[in-house]
């Protein structure tokens, strides 16, 4: 059956997935039926965590059903910046010895995840919601609560919905100084907030080829601002390549079948995409980078589960290298792993950023939500690569923030407002 | 501490929200990451619009809001403190996915009923029916049906939410495949 239903072409990814997942493939489930999934990995992380260990507990489970697939993830807040967060970052540690579930301190859960654990076919329920970054490599990953969470861990299955599905054709090539993370803002921008809302994105033509690993990553979990629940990039040469250097092998290799049926379709021609911005907030239009004007940033924040891999450091590298961060502006970079910390140490970019004037942590959520290490005061102002501009969300609700791919925000740190970086490469 | 299941029918006065309604503002992260205990959550439920929304609102009120109310973040701690403050329900036109199911997990009645948030003002009174899934309002009788969810969630919901069903049945909802049949 699962063969059957791996070459069915009239399927979306989403509806394969969870059929050959669910009742152990003996069924096709259809977009819009329910259907109850065995986990292969649930990770939580350090602000969803207690909250689910607490309802664990409240529950009356006394074992998991599975530690090896458990992970607990020290990630928002790390190392812990106040008294508060070390005692729940206890409760953390204490579980996991009880339980032997697995624990990850200092990398973000969805980087370390990708680089250490999932692999495609899976089925991922991650409490957190940038969980579906890893459909990037094809795999079923989407965001859950804490008492959902608490319910994967007793019994290793949840509900879920087989989603709709939309698709969108990547065509063209990229202009210079043009990056996944602004076709990402751009498709935000044209579906709105809530555009992909329970549904599967299926990112699909000629143009995906040419975007690594670290890219689809990017939007895959950047696609979580327009609320959907997945965001896949089905296996190709690129994926296949990837896992050889990292040795570990899919699960399955899901295709969606070419007469499956789609809500909507896109196309998005990267040639026609300028350097794009989103922002003062979520309620501004998604404008390119040389429509703004000279207004000053208070700061520039670099980095986090969306843009904080090696890939986007190398960019920003190569853009302030040489260069001075314009005085009055402070900028803060925050890799996406402590693998990524390390690589920008030893190969010498942690030097160029350093020499820049730039702010170089460890790998945190940190400034993106607010919690540490860039936290914006009244009335700042802030250009970011984190997911989210919201009211409040990296710290005064008064503050301004505005969303970019790295290379515009090293190239904003340097003159100290939103600036196109096309100069500097 | 926790709340007992909710009523079956739910009567109080409004508070109106817009569209887009995200985590962020229902509970900031540098609050929610830094307790465990619900109560303490509801200190800062709706901060991101009026800080002081705890101390005005009165145990029984409701909430009606316009699109993609709960976009974002999956933190349980938006429905926990919104529950915590004291609303009844959330009645929105539609629910970002996480918070709804969150909602359902934590026996916050989440009922979606497109077009609702222009027919309701501050302070009006309704009624929500969690047996026949309606929403009423109180000084004209208009009469609202939500959209249908599934009849697990629906006892879910009625129950309490997942940690009271756990402790009951021994069992989640959904590991009955029969009590998935006769879903919408």
């Amino acid at each position: 059956m699962s063969q059957t239903i791996l070459n069915d072409d009239s399927l979306t990814f989403a509806e394969k997935i969870i059929s050959l997942k669910a009742d152990g493939g003996r069924k096709v489930h259809h977009a819009g039926e329910i259907a109850v999934l065995p986990a292969d990995l649930a990770m939580a992380q350090d602000s969803t965590g207690p909250l689910a260990i607490k309802v664990f507990r409240e529950m009356g489970v006394q074992k998991v059903w599975d530690p090896k697939k458990i992970h607990l993830v020290i990630d928002h807040s790390f190392p812990a910046p106040d008294e508060k967060v070390a005692n729940l970052h206890i409760l953390i540690r204490e579980f996991v010895k009880q339980q032997g579930v697995r624990l990850v301190e200092g990398s973000i859960s969805h980087q370390h995840l990708l680089e250490n654990h999932v692999v495609p076919g899976m089925v991922l329920f991650g409490a957190d919601s940038h969980t579906c970054q890893a459909g990037a490599i094809g795999a079923f990953a989407t965001g859950i609560g804490s008492s959902e969470m608490a319910a994967v861990w007793a019994s290793g299955k949840l509900w879920v919905r087989v989603p709709e599905s939309i698709k969108t054709n990547l065509t063209g090539q990229f202009k210079k100084g043009v990056y996944a993370r602004d076709i990402i803002t751009h498709f935000i921008g044209m579906v709105g907030e809530d555009g992909g809302n329970y549904k599967s994105l299926e990112w699909k033509g000629s143009a995906v080829k040419n975007l690594s690993i670290s890219s689809r990553a990017c939007i895959s979990n950047n696609s979580m601002e327009c609320g959907c629940k997945l965001s896949i990039f089905e296996v190709d040469r690129t994926t296949q390549d990837y896992f050889k250097t990292i040795n570990r092998k899919a699960m399955f290799e899901v295709h969606a079948g070419p007469k499956a049926h789609y809500e909507e379709e896109y196309e998005i021609d990267l040639g026609t995409l300028e350097p794009q911005v989103w922002g003062p907030g979520n309620e501004s239009k998604v404008r390119s980078a040389g429509e703004f004007g000279d207004d000053h940033l208070d700061e520039v924040f670099i980095g986090s589960s969306t843009n904080g891999r090696y890939e986007d450091l190398q960019v920003v590298g190569k853009i302030l290298k040489g260069h001075k961060i314009k005085a009055g502006t402070r900028c803060i970079i925050t890799p996406a792993s402590r693998n990524v910390f390390e690589r920008a140490i030893k190969d010498g970019l942690a030097e160029t950023f350093l020499e820049s004037g730039a702010v170089f942590t460890n790998a945190t959520c940190g400034a993106c939500v607010g919690t540490h290490l860039g936290v914006l005061g009244e009335n700042e102002t802030c250009l970011s690569t984190s997911p989210r501009n919201y009211v409040g969300r990296m710290g005064a609700t008064t503050a301004k923030i505005y969303l970019s791919s790295p290379a515009t925000a090293a190239a904003s740190a340097l003159e100290g407002h939103i600036a196109d970086p096309r100069s500097y490469l | 501490m926790s709340l007992s299941p909710p009523s079956t029918i739910i009567r109080g006065r409004t508070w109106v929200w817009p569209d887009d309604v995200n985590t962020d503002i229902i509970i900031p992260f540098r609050f929610k990451a830094r307790t465990n205990d619900p109560v303490e959550m509801a200190k800062y439920a709706m901060y991101g619009f009026d800080p002081e929304f705890y101390k005005k609102v009165k145990p029984g009120d409701l909430f009606v809001a316009g699109r993609n109310f709960g976009g974002g973040s999956s933190r349980e701690q938006a429905p926990v403190a919104i529950k915590y403050s004291g609303i009844a329900a959330v009645v929105a036109e539609s629910f970002a996915r996480i918070f709804y199911r969150n909602s359902f997990a934590i026996g916050l009645p989440a009922l979606e009923v497109p077009g609702i948030a222009k027919q309701v003002n501050q302070w009006d009174e309704l009624e929500v029916n969690l047996q026949d899934w309606t929403v009423k309002k109180v000084n004209d009788g208009m009469i609202f049906h939500a959209l249908p969810v599934p009849d697990f969630l629906r006892g879910l919901m009625r129950e309490g939410g997942l940690v009271e069903y756990y402790k009951k049945h021994r069992t989640f909802p959904w590991e009955n495949m029969r009590a998935l049949t006769g879903t919408t």
